[in-house]
Formats: C-alpha cells, structure tokens, sequence
C-alpha cells in the first residue's frame, strides 16, 4: 500500500467518527432543543394566584384612593384606618410582589439557566468536565468503556446543540403572527393541534436558515472532540505528525483534513438549500 | 328568545376602561352591525365572544346557556373554553389564512381535526372526511372561489382572501357570526366583493355580527345597531342610528362620514 493510500485509509475511518458524532448529535439534539424551547416558553407560575390576589388588591386601594375615600387595612377588631402616603406604600408593595409571584415560572427559569450556562461556555470546557469531572467525584470512570470518549462527546454535543437550537426554534416560533394562533383557537383547535397543524410548519420555514447555519458549524465543531481522545478525522491527520501507521513527520494529512469538511459542508449546503426550496411553496 | 344575550360585559387593560357596561341581545337570524370609531372598544368586544380576552365582569348567554360569566368560576374552565367558542365564528380584519394551506384546506382542516373526535371516526373516516370535503367546496362556491380551491393564500388577492376566511368561518357551523372591519385591509375595489358575499349572508338570515366602517352598508344590512364610544354603548336601535341618530355624540361622529 503506498503512502497517500494508507494516510487516505486512516482519514476515511477518522472521518466516519466525525460523521458519527455529527449524525447522533443532530439527531439528538433537535427534539431536545424543542424541549429545551417549550420549556423556556412555559408560563406556568404556581404562585401566580397569590400575585393576581395582589395585584387586585392593589388596583381596588388605588381606585379607592382616586375616589378619595377612606382605606383601611386588617379585619374585625383589628381594622385600621390608612393615611394616603402609608396606602400609596402599601400599594406600591402589592405592586411589587405581585410582579415577583406572577413572574416566578421555575421551569422556565430552568430552562433559561440551562441555555444561559451551556451557551455561555466554551464547548471544549464542557467536554473537559463531562469527560473529567464524573471520575473525579464518584470511585471510577463511567465513560471506561470502549465507545466512553463517543458517548462523553456524544452528551455534550447533544446538550450544547439543543441549547442553540431551542433559540432559534423560539424566535421560529414568536415569528408566526399571533393571527394564526387566534385563528386556530376561533375554529376550535385545541393548543396541540395548533402547534402541529398551523404553527409548526411555520416555524420550520423561518428556521431553516439559521439552523442551516448552526449545521455548518456542527460539522465542523466536532473536530473539538478530539481533546477527549475522540479519534475522528482531525485526530487522524495530526497522528501521521506524531506518528501513525509507520509513519511520521508528515503534516500534509493534517492538511487534507479541510478538504473532507469541505466536501461534507458543500452536501449539507445543498441538501438545506434544497429543503428550503421545498418550502417556498407557501409565504 | 334572544340567541345571543350580553349583560353588564366590563373589560379593563390596565387601567383604561376599555368596556364598560356593554349590553345587548341578538335574534336569531338578525344582522346586528357596531359601528364607532378606532378604540371605542368594537374590536375588544368581538374579542370577548369569542373568548380571545377574558372580560373582568358580566356575562354572555347562546341560546339560554350561560357561557361565560365573571362572577361564577364553573363558566371560566379553560378545559370548557374550546368547546364554547364553537358557538361562535370570527372573520378578522387580516384574515390569518393558513399560508401553507391551500383555500380548499383552509375550510376544511378545523372540521377535520374536530370530526377525530367522534366515536365512529375511525370506521367512517373516509366518508366523514369526503363529506367535509364537499361541503368545504360547496361553500367556496357560494363565495364565487370555485376556481381557487387549489390556490395558496398567497396566490389570492385580498378580496378571495377574506373571502376564504368567510367561508373558513361558516365551516364550523357557528350559531353567530363575527366580522371584524373585514373590509378595512382591502382597497375600494375588492371591497365590494367582500361586502356583496357579507349581504347575501344576511339575505339569507345567517346570525352575523359585523364591526365595520362602512356606514352605508351597515344601514342596509343590519337589523340593528350599535354606535360605540369610549367604551359605551351610545345608542342602539334600528338602521335609523344611521339614518337619524338621536345622540349627539353619534351624529357627529357621522358626521366625519360626510352623511
């Protein structure tokens, strides 16, 4: 075998690994980030009755206050009378904490500090920790198995992509005009059949692009997995630097390493284009 | 008795009143139009029937049944939402086609997802669903689209637009009808042929509520009227609201209409 026969023979296997992280990761990560999404989209508040009662009884002391009449606050016996400026305090603190519990929505919050870290760190730090910190903290390595480095970086990917994706699937989704989702409600439509009847095509026609984008980028930020010894293509070329298969001291595999990406991103490309023709049927 | 009765309805946003004190009852196959101008409250209070806002007080009766009243939380389920709102049909301004839809398929899928919901869908689906195709198209004919069925909301000009949304609208077989300023998006041109297909509804005594700002032909085609301001209802009566109000307020408001 010669030489570029080998090195190509090397690049190949690395590239099937890259194409393997890429792949699990996508599918991964898509329906997670819709997760993720829903989950920062959610309203659910479980102290937002105790707001509402506030903020009620807020706006009755204001309007009581605009009237001029007397306000008073406990019960029974222990009624009293309020001055005006010790009412407009006591208003402005229903205000307040009204805001406080009607704003409180934990899986929303969750989910926001969720994106917030994962997006707010280098992927190659979360890699580390995935790989590093779960050895560390219990007796042994659960990534010791055989395909460990796959799965460590195959977790990862999935989580930091969802991140990203569950972004743009908000902003897909809050791109739809509310008109649609009142049109579905007036026809009878329940929340779920608005979704998956009329909102989600939508969504994915505004989110083609930048999801395209973020693909492109995917392709090539599987290269980083290589820091946890993921022996995909990148791996492969700097190898026959170091030496690799009987040879050593060549950089050009490391090189030629481009030319795979290029090639992969040129299919990717060409297959979203595609897709969003596909949806240029309705505007 | 009234198909539509409507007391005491008060909506705030914020601190602005934006209804205040709004009743009225609707007959069966009456056409009632509410005139007034832009945030008089018409909008919100179409809104409020079709249980798009929540009003903070009064109450709203279809034919006898309490659908919705502030005072009593059994009437405010959202589980129970859905199923109400069927009573009614709502035409908007916008139209809010389904873009990904063809006109025929606009009509059609709200029928279709609710026939789901019935016990013998799954042995007569094919039949349930060629029905509803059929009536989908027979009504797009009485809109004079025969020939757009196929077409894409964008493919349609505004008109056929809101035409299609008419037709959406009377699929689910409201027991009243709402239009929104339904002519208030499209130019004078394609304006008659939306109001030519509003009158013939109300030739034929479909139950319609209509907020529009076309004077001439609210008096033509309405049983009744409301004249809106600020919130309350200035006058109701007859089309001699139009013709010869009593208010003053309504007169001038008219006025600006060049009666």
């Amino acid at each position: 075998m010669s030489e570029f026969q080998t090195v190509l023979f090397a690049l190949n296997e690395g590239f099937v690994a890259t194409l393997k992280l890429f792949v699990v990761t996508l599918v991964g990560s898509i329906p997670l980030g819709l997760i993720i999404c829903f989950g920062s989209m959610n309203r659910w508040a479980p102290l937002g009755a105790l707001g509402r009662r506030r903020y009620a009884r807020q706006q009755g002391l204001l309007r009581s206050l605009e009237d001029g009449g007397s306000v008073t606050v406990g019960e029974g016996d222990k009624a009293r009378p309020l001055g005006e400026a010790e009412a407009r305090r006591l208003a402005k603190r229903l205000g307040f904490w009204a805001k406080v519990f009607t704003g409180f929505r934990p899986l929303s919050l969750l989910s926001r500090l969720v994106v917030w870290v994962i997006r707010g760190t280098p992927l190659m730090l979360q890699l580390y920790i995935i790989f590093y910190v779960p050895g560390m903290i219990m007796d042994h390595n659960p990534w010791s198995f055989s395909e460990g480095r796959f799965a460590a970086a195959a977790v990862m990917f999935v989580i930091n992509y969802a991140c990203y994706f569950s972004e743009i699937y908000r902003g897909g989704i809050q791109g739809v005009p509310v008109g649609q989702q009142e049109a579905g409600e007036v026809l009878g439509m329940t929340k779920g059949q608005i979704f998956r009847h009329v909102t989600l095509l939508q969504m994915i026609k505004r989110i083609v692009p930048p999801m395209a984008n973020e693909v492109i980028t995917l392709v090539k930020d599987t290269s980083l997995a290589r820091i946890i010894s993921y022996q995909e293509v990148i791996w492969a070329g700097y190898a026959f630097m170091k030496g690799s298969h009987g040879i050593s001291g060549l950089i050009w595999p490391l090189f030629f390493t481009g030319v795979y990406y290029l090639i992969f991103n040129g299919v990717v490309s060409f297959l979203l284009g595609r897709l969003e023709r596909k949806l240029e049927f309705f505007r | 008795m009234s198909v539509l009765e409507v007391k005491n309805l008060e909506k705030h946003f914020d601190k602005t009143k934006v209804l205040n004190d709004i009743s009225f009852t609707l007959e069966k196959g009456q056409a009632l139009s509410i005139i007034g101008s832009s945030g008089s409250g018409k909008t919100t209070l179409l809104r409020c029937l079709n249980f798009l806002e929540t009003p903070d007080s009064g109450s709203i009766s279809v034919n006898g049944e309490l659908l919705f009243d502030a005072a009593d939380p059994a009437t405010r389920r959202e589980a129970d939402v859905r199923r109400k709102r069927l009573h009614f049909g709502l035409v908007f301004q916008s139209f809010n086609l389904f873009p990904q839809y063809t006109a025929l398929q606009n009509v059609t899928l709200a029928p279709e997802l609710l026939a789901r919901e019935r016990e013998d869908y799954k042995s007569k689906k094919k039949e349930i669903n060629a029905a509803i195709e059929a009536e989908g198209r027979e009504l797009l004919e009485a809109m004079g689209l025969t020939d757009r069925a196929g077409h894409y909301p964008h493919q349609l000009s505004g008109g056929q637009q809101q035409r299609v949304a008419i037709a959406r609208a009377l699929a689910m077989h409201p027991d009243i009808l709402c239009f929104d300023e339904p002519t208030s998006a499209l130019d004078p041109e394609l304006t008659g042929e939306v109001l030519r297909v509003i009158r013939s509804l109300a030739e034929q005594h479909t139950t319609m509520i209509i907020v529009t700002h076309e004077m001439g032909f609210a008096r033509d085609v309405s049983d009744r009227i409301i004249f809106m301001d600020e919130g309350f209802i200035v006058e109701q009566g007859g089309s001699e609201v139009i013709s010869n109000p009593q208010m003053e307020r309504t007169r001038r408001f008219l006025s600006g209409y060049g009666k």
